[in-house]
């Protein structure tokens, strides 16, 4: 994506100014290493790599999993599957806090029966997001294994989720907010923690 | 607003509209899954409260209630026992205390549905009261248009029949209108309400006028058991004069797409060919109803009151 950009806009001064505590925990650079690590795990761990299905959950699981997929044929030569599952409806807090979020895209472009799915999230907390993908995904098929992606771990588990392949941790705060997002110009991803700005999801 | 349900298209603004339908457009691909249910209403009930029979309007609130996991009841008051104003405000106090999520009302009178909504704690979506409005109707017709043509900006709509009595008619002028399409109406002038214009469309008596650079062709059912002989002098002539066919679509746009809210008679609103035609536009207006209204279930149901204002 963006790694042939030099190093000197870091860190960016020309950037639209950051909410007071936003910082940058993980550069385009760092998230790129991260991917490329977690797709060559994915490739040491698993044998079948014909049968692996990897599912983004949007917005910010969409570009990882694309990303990964990509690093996957790189140094494997496979043409993995790519699917978009969106959470929402299946999620268990929304509707009791009277708030309707709005839905996303979900593209499941082929059957999950028997398949090696690989869920694809940016941030994982409490663990209900993944509760809810794995819920989705059960009325799509009965996938033979279910390993989950997150590009940051903050911790804060609510569920006995255990995540797979981890980008990095970071420790936070309950209170504390942290986003993927594109950088200002669309030139590649950064993760921004902004402190005390919302609860873990 | 949306909020405290929905009874009238007048009262939504455009965003209101554009969230409905994007709501909508995601959930008729959980329809198209192998498990066609998702758990979001889980727990919930919805009682459909039909003062006046409709079979498919029932049943397609019934199979959004029940794929988004909620209980769904119908509750059809035989209405030779319901006409008394405070009888039916009695039903809706007895409904309120069985603590239902949302309630769906259809009536033959006008105003049914808020006078309803201002006795319950739980939302109120109007299914159809009198000649007033039917907003689910207008809404999956915009969702169908929305599909067919890709937009409603800039686009003519003919809108054609018994205008004065039909709600389908008055929900698609406000809807349709606030998108931002041009919309005509024709038929007998017996049938045009008086100033209808003050409603933001042009009005035809010549149907061959109102069809001219159609993009979309929209014909009313004639209520025959109602009012045959009352407010046009025969089928037969209506049908001649404002009867759909092969030859009047012609006046349309090429790529016209023709809807009617069904069940279609047939030979009077449109010819035989034109109602059996495939792709049918018509059968995707009901598909399409069944995702719309599992988006306005979805937005509405389980909303405790005085959680409006938080958000996400």
């Amino acid at each position: 994506m963006a790694s042939d950009q030099p190093a000197k806009n870091r860190p960016e001064p020309s950037a639209p100014p950051a909410p007071p505590s936003a910082g940058v925990v993980l550069d385009d650079v760092a998230i790129q290493r991260a991917l490329m690590r977690i797709a060559h795990e994915i490739v040491e761990r698993n044998e079948e790599l014909a049968r692996l299905y990897l599912v983004g959950i949007p917005n910010g699981g969409v570009p990882l999993a694309r990303q990964i997929a990509q690093n996957l044929r790189e140094i494997a030569g496979v043409d993995v599957t790519v699917g978009v599952l969106d959470t929402t409806l299946y999620r268990d807090d929304r509707l009791t806090r009277g708030i309707r979020p709005r839905l996303r895209r979900t593209e499941m472009p082929s059957a999950v029966d028997d398949r090696l799915v690989i869920l694809v999230d940016d941030v994982a907390s409490t663990g209900r997001t993944i509760r809810a993908a794995m819920d989705a995904l059960m009325d799509f098929g009965r996938p033979r294994a279910v390993q989950v992606v997150a590009l940051v771990d903050r911790g804060h588990r609510e569920l006995p989720i255990k995540i797979d392949y981890v980008g990095k941790n970071i420790p936070t705060q309950r209170t504390d907010h942290v986003e993927l997002r594109e950088r200002a110009g669309g030139e590649g991803m950064e993760v921004v923690l902004m402190q005390g700005r919302g609860a873990p999801s | 607003m949306m909020g405290r349900g929905l009874l009238a298209i007048e009262d939504l603004e455009r965003e209101d509209i554009e969230l409905i339908l994007d709501t909508a457009f995601h959930m008729k691909e959980v329809g198209q899954r192998e498990v066609k249910k998702v758990p979001t209403l889980r727990g919930r009930t919805i009682i459909n409260l039909f003062f006046e029979s409709s079979t498919r309007t029932r049943t397609s609130f019934e199979i959004a209630g029940k794929r988004l996991s909620a209980d769904v009841v119908n509750f059809s008051p035989s209405s030779s026992s319901l006409t008394k104003k405070e009888s039916i405000l009695d039903t809706a106090k007895t409904l309120d205390a069985m603590d239902p999520d949302a309630v769906v009302v259809r009536h033959s009178v006008a105003g049914v549905p808020k006078q309803i909504a201002d006795e319950l704690a739980a939302p109120v979506i109007n299914a159809g009261d009198g000649a007033h409005e039917h907003p689910t109707q207008a809404l999956l017709d915009l969702m169908t248009v929305v599909e067919e043509k890709g937009r409603i900006d800039g686009l003519t709509v003919t809108i054609i029949g018994d205008i004065a009595h039909s709600r389908v008619a008055r929900s698609n002028i406000y809807a349709f209108t606030k998108m931002g399409a041009e919309v005509r109406v024709a038929g007998p002038p017996t049938m045009m309400p008086a100033q209808v214009e003050t409603l933001g469309v042009k009005s035809f008596r010549s149907l061959r006028e109102a069809l001219d650079g159609a993009d979309v062709v929209m014909a009313l059912r004639i209520q025959l058991e109602r009012l045959a002989g009352a407010l046009f002098p025969s089928v037969r002539e209506y049908s001649a004069t404002f009867g759909l066919d092969r030859a009047k679509l012609r006046y349309a746009k090429d790529d016209a797409i023709v809807m009617h809210p069904g069940p279609v008679n047939r030979g009077v609103e449109l010819s035989h060919d034109l109602a059996n035609r495939r792709p049918g536009v018509i059968l995707d207006q009901v598909r399409n109803g069944v995702a719309l209204r599992m988006a306005v279930l979805y937005l509405l149901a389980g909303r405790k009151r005085g959680a409006e204002g938080e958000v996400d």
